[in-house]
């Protein structure tokens, strides 16, 4: 009788993908966490990833070609790795840097392991390249953390109050519902509020203030909604180093005027 | 416990022990008195972390190093390869890893407020960091450049092509730190 054909393709698949995090693995070899576009957050691991031939490779941001296989679906398995482009020009300045470790650190943080998040995938690529280029680019990283919770299922709804359910004077955020709040609608409660960056809802001119009172607003959610079903752990420190270098830069440029 | 020791396996550590016990008196009798002398006296210098046999290690005590430059390096290894080369002639900062969100490294973990206090009382007029241009090792220099803004000149090792390195074998990210690094020639 013959055998009936197997389905190898989950325990041996090639795809491109950004690398998220490494870890050294024994003495010789690292374990590689990857976002790939059909397979989302995988891991692996790379024989002689420690190696002077390897290592330079596993940059956090890098894309690579990636060809994983295993015995069998579930078990951690082997990546062979090729560079296809490395994002170390981003190495070269505080915020680049910044942006490009909170990025990889988020997504290492909140993305569930093996479930594809295509769209968020291509935001993510998105938001890489445009890191460091033109002046827009922490509007885009902002707009990013937006996508980010939305892909995961807890976007945030800034387009009616959430109390009058009227479109305009909308100045807060609801801390508990993510919902917008008209000046009107929040009423006694407004100290309790977070404050509606213009940021946020594609208004205003994309400022650095703006930048950051809207990482507040999407800081607040991340925390909130994956913090506890990650063991309570505080979201990653390179995100927090972001937010203060821009809050620095503001200052400064405060002090000098 | 051969087998314990980096880039030894069970087998290589076999054959490492059965060679020391053959050539017992030239090679096992000096290396035991060796590993006993260093098991005694070896120590992380208290003001550099260097490993020395005093509690300040030799290079902190030359008055001759004592120069106003201090090189920042992630570990005591990153200080011999630079000694190796023998072009600086200052003095050395080991933090002692780098900062990496993943292990949970903040700059607690490290002798990062150690840099601060010596760069104010050794009178330092230069701090030289001389970490892996990996990203963790730029996110490490960036903080500590952040931290002595202002009091202090802060510059880092050039990156660009190595000595003996061919263009065509350098990955992008190489090429374009070189390039930006250009010179006069």
């Amino acid at each position: 009788m013959a055998e009936p054909l197997r389905d190898t393709s989950a325990m041996d698949w090639r795809e491109e993908g950004v690398l998220l995090a490494v870890r050294k693995h024994g003495e010789t070899s690292a374990i590689i966490d990857v976002f790939t576009e059909s397979r989302g957050r995988h891991a692996g691991v790379v024989r002689g990833g420690t190696s002077r031939k390897i290592a330079p490779i596993l940059q956090p941001g890098a894309q690579l070609d990636l060809a994983w296989r295993a015995r069998l679906e579930e078990h951690l398995g082997a990546f062979a790795v090729e560079p296809l482009r490395s994002r170390a020009d981003l190495m070269g300045a505080r915020d680049t840097l910044a942006a490009l470790n909170a990025v990889t650190s988020l997504l290492a943080f909140v993305l569930p392991e093996r479930e594809a998040h295509p769209t968020l995938y291509q935001r993510t690529l998105s938001v890489l390249d445009m890191i460091g280029d033109g002046d827009f680019w922490k509007l885009g990283y902002l707009r990013w953390e937006l996508a980010l919770l939305d892909d995961l299922g807890f976007g945030l709804d800034l387009g009616r109050c959430a109390v009058t359910d009227r479109s305009d004077n909308l100045v807060f955020v609801s801390p508990k519902s993510g919902r917008a709040v008209s000046r009107a609608g929040a009423g006694q409660w407004a100290d309790r509020m977070l404050p509606l960056s213009p940021a946020l809802v594609g208004q205003g001119e994309g400022s650095d203030a703006d930048v950051l009172e809207g990482l507040t607003v999407t800081g607040h959610f991340l925390g909130q909604h994956f913090a506890p079903t990650l063991g309570d752990r505080p979201l990653p420190a390179a995100r927090q180093r972001f937010v203060d270098l821009i809050a620095r830069g503001l200052r400064r440029e405060g002090g000098g005027q | 416990m051969m087998a314990r020791l980096p880039g030894l396996g069970p087998r290589s550590a076999r054959r490492a022990v059965l060679f020391l016990i053959k050539k017992r008196s030239i090679l096992l009798g000096p290396l035991a008195d060796a590993m006993r002398q260093v098991a005694d006296t070896a120590r992380e210098c208290l003001n550099c972390g260097n490993i020395g046999t005093t509690d300040i290690c030799e290079i902190c005590r030359s008055e001759k190093r004592g120069n106003g430059e201090l090189c920042v390096v992630e570990d005591v290894a990153d200080l011999w390869a630079m000694e190796r080369s023998g072009v600086f002639k200052g003095r050395y900062h080991v933090l002692g890893g780098t900062l990496s969100a993943l292990d949970a490294v903040g700059p607690d973990e490290l002798r990062i407020p150690k840099l601060v206090d010596r760069v104010k009382s050794e009178e330092i007029q230069e701090v030289i960091l001389a970490l892996n241009a990996t990203v963790d090792g730029q996110t490490t220099a960036h903080y500590i450049a952040e931290q002595l803004e202002g009091g202090v000149r802060v510059t880092s090792l050039a990156q660009g092509v190595p000595i003996g390195g061919e263009l065509d074998y350098l990955d992008d990210g190489t090429i374009s730190a070189a390039l930006r690094a250009r010179k006069s020639v």
